[in-house]
């Protein structure tokens, strides 16, 4: 649905000097002028310097000429859109969104709405008499597309052969047709263009007129316009939008309400210290407030109702978004002193009248950490974020024998594997190497126990041996040329323990001579 | 920065040890209620005894201020650089003492300075048993700043960090109590006397600042602490402990 509010600027100009329509200064010839690089120009007029001659877009100059006492009031077109935006909010009571479409209209998504209101027609009836009640001059018109609804509403003569309504089962083009180009919102020039050619009509776009042939018509324009992607400076995208043929994005008016708390106490408050109180109340309750949509405030305003009826205003603008209610609370305060409280304040309100996106953050995750130490899982998150995903791992026995396979590292909070109850018929050593380190051994016999080492150029004697433990390897993991780990259990002279094995046997068919490395160190 | 803030609760030694310096000047034994928060271990990297030795010392520790039933579950957390897992290897589940193997969190780091800051890390943590830490060497970061910063962590957090000094000259530290271990000759074991027995550690309690300076040799002897005084007449050089002044009254800076 598209509303066209007629006569918007006026309109506004009568309700703020509280004018009834063609009375008071309203009666006498009367235009809202702006100023542009040749002199006034005029924006609007009223019905009394319409009769007189003057029009919109002529010069102030000009209209002067045409009608002597025509009145000059200065525009406000930034009241304007803003007057449209709110109305364009409180339009949607016939819809459940709406857009704006500058400087003077409003278009309104009623699908599946209309039978809200009785049907249709009603809808419309409804709207009028709303928007008449409002003091504003509308035209209103329905239609499947938002282009289609537009033309209808500004250039249809809502009369019996040229209805506001179109229904999806109609002919658009029958309904469309007669009206100008100018109805498929386009730029002024393209208009002229248009005019200059010929076509003055939807209909003798599409090659409806007499002799003509839809395929070449839309040919021929393609070829004319080729060049012009913007829809406004194509009549063809704007042809096709007004058919339903391409989409027409529009950008809805969301609310946005302002971010307002609200104390009410029992007892007036006359003490300063009890006011801080509530203020700090009011400003936490401002900071969930805030939180909750995300943003921050630039601006607050305070408010405070005084008993006898009188209103104390502060207002704080910040240089950044913020929601710390500390903050907010520390500035407050310094724009309370010398309040005077009178009576007794009743009432309190807090609000943010500008806010700004202000996305959560974790300001105090380090004073938090600070004062009451984090839990184990923030602080294993912190040693991955640095180290790696990797550095940080748990120890948890794994079904083998094979001494390194018997342990596995996993993630130090997942769930342990289920395990058979280890059994301790051995002493394992505290640490054990990542890779074994070899060994010089001296033995007395090759199969026999090591009596001196070498490890890391220092030459050891044995002074106690428990072994060999001996440690098959898993033939079904490992291949069949995987050789056998005799193990066994050292002291050295000065008490150091460790653990080595001699990798193999002599003549076991799989290696030379076997090797000796040294694999644990025990406490 | 914030963490030297005036309200620091840093325990002083008379508020540790009622009695003050006359008082603070009595022997280490195990078992003692209340342990300072941050001791290191010197230890040769060829051995695993500075390893043991931290263990030992810190399940007496845990045991002695086993204070809420929550207190057998909490993690300990293993932190070793790089060069002092190459030297000693890493823990290995099934040699670690059977109450806290399910309880261990390895931290592996490459360099030093990320041994220091995972160290550093976890003692801010509130749900932790005791700490770890085996750095090889004297890294140019561990200095008596790192050292100072370990120990206001670990005091602040009220956890214990037990740091094993691999192949490491005592150098400026902060630490409260700091150990020379060594390995010494095991028990006799009860069936098999050519075999080697349960471990036991020459400790040397060099620097304390509530105790007096001692060496023992410690042994676990299935979680308790056992300690048994390596008597001064044998030791080489003579021990004047019972003669100096409480060490508290000196500085406890160089080592």
């Amino acid at each position: 649905m598209a509303i066209w509010l007629m006569d918007l600027a006026l309109d506004r100009w009568r309700q703020v000097n509280r004018l009834a329509r063609g009375e008071g200064a309203d009666a006498a010839p009367l235009a809202l002028i702006s100023d542009t690089a040749h002199g006034p120009r005029i924006d609007a007029v009223n019905p009394a310097a319409r009769a007189a001659g003057a029009a919109a877009g002529m010069r102030l100059a000009d209209a002067r000429a045409l009608c002597p006492a025509l009145a000059a009031v200065p525009s406000d077109p930034a009241g304007d859109l803003a007057c449209l935006e709110k109305l364009a909010l409180w339009a949607q009571r016939w819809g459940p969104w709406s857009a704006l479409d500058p400087p003077d209209g409003l278009l309104v998504d009623t699908t599946g709405a209309s039978h809200l209101f009785g049907g249709e027609a009603r809808l419309l009836a409804d709207l009028a008499a709303a928007f008449g009640q409002r003091g504003f001059a509308a035209r209103a018109a329905l239609a499947p597309t938002a282009g289609a609804a537009w033309a209808l509403a500004h250039f249809a003569a809502h009369s019996r052969a040229q209805p506001a309504i179109l229904a999806p089962g109609d002919d658009p083009m029958r309904l469309l047709g007669d009206l100008p180009v100018a109805a498929l919102r386009l730029d002024g020039d393209v208009i002229t263009v248009l005019r200059r050619l010929g076509l003055k009509r939807i209909g003798d776009l599409v090659g409806l007129g007499e002799g003509g042939d839809p395929a070449a018509a839309r040919d021929a324009l393609q070829r004319r316009f080729r060049n012009r992607k913007s829809p406004a400076a194509n009549p063809l995208i704007r042809l096709d939008q007004l058919l339903g043929l391409v989409p027409e994005p529009l950008l809805p008016v969301v609310a946005q309400p302002m971010p307002l708390v609200q104390r009410q106490v029992t007892e007036p408050i006359r003490h300063r210290a009890l006011l801080d109180r509530v203020l700090a109340d009011l400003a936490a309750d401002l900071q969930r407030e805030l939180a909750a949509r995300g943003s921050g405030a630039r601006r607050v305003e305070l408010l405070l109702w005084r008993v006898d009826g009188e209103v104390i205003m502060r207002r704080l603008e910040l240089a950044a978004a913020t929601r710390d209610p500390a903050h907010l609370i520390g500035l407050l305060a310094a724009k309370l002193d010398g309040i005077d409280a009178g009576f007794g304040i009743e009432t309190l309100r807090l609000c943010a009248s500008w806010c700004e996106p202000l996305h959560a953050a974790q300001a105090d995750i380090e004073a938090a950490a600070e004062a009451h130490g984090t839990t184990l899982a923030g602080c294993l998150d912190r040693l991955a974020v640095r180290l790696g995903a990797g550095a940080v791992t748990r120890p948890v026995p794994h079904p083998s024998h094979w001494p390194e396979r018997a342990q596995r590292w996993q993630a130090p909070l997942e769930s342990e594997p289920a395990s058979q109850g280890m059994l301790n018929f051995h002493q394992r050593p505290l640490k054990l190497l990542d890779k074994p380190e070899s060994i010089a051994v001296l033995y007395a016999a090759p199969d026999g126990s090591p009596q001196r080492f070498r490890w890391r150029g220092q030459v050891r004697d044995v002074v106690r041996v428990e072994g060999p433990e001996r440690i098959a390897p898993e033939w079904w993991r490992e291949r069949s040329t995987a050789r056998l780990r005799d193990y066994y259990r050292i002291e050295d002279s000065c008490g150091a323990r460790y653990w080595i094995y001699r990798h193999g046997l002599v003549g076991d068919g799989r290696g030379g001579a076997p090797l000796w490395f040294l694999h644990g160190l025990y406490a | 920065m914030s963490r030297f803030s005036p309200s620091l609760p840093v325990p002083s030694v008379a508020s540790s040890y009622p009695g003050g310096a006359r008082r603070a000047a009595a022997r280490w034994r195990p078992g003692l209620a209340s342990q300072p928060l941050h001791s290191e271990i010197f230890a040769p990297g060829h051995q695993a005894c500075g390893a043991g030795l931290a263990l030992a010392l810190a399940r007496d520790a845990l045991k002695a201020a086993a204070d809420s039933a929550d207190a057998a579950r909490r993690h300990v957390l293993w932190v070793q650089d790089r060069a002092a897992i190459r030297l000693g290897g890493r823990p290995y589940l099934h040699g670690l003492p059977a109450d806290l193997r399910y309880r261990v969190i390895h931290v592996a780091t490459t360099s030093p300075e990320d041994a220091l800051f995972a160290m550093e890390e976890v003692l801010k943590c509130r749900d932790l048993a005791c700490v770890i830490g085996e750095v090889a060497g004297n890294p140019r970061t561990l200095d008596f700043t790192a050292s100072r910063r370990l120990s206001l962590a670990a005091e602040r957090a009220g956890i214990a960090l037990w740091l094993v000094r691999l192949d490491a000259a005592p150098d400026l530290s902060s630490a409260r109590m700091r150990w020379r271990a060594a390995a010494a000759p095991s028990l006799p074991p009860r069936w098999n006397p050519t075999a080697p027995g349960a471990g036991r550690w020459h400790a040397e309690l060099f620097r304390a600042r509530a105790h007096l300076p001692g060496e023992w040799m410690l042994s676990d002897d299935a979680g308790a602490l056992r300690a048994e005084r390596v008597s001064p007449l044998a030791a080489s050089p003579p021990d004047h402990g019972d003669l100096a002044y409480g060490s508290g009254a000196r500085s406890l800076a160089a080592g």
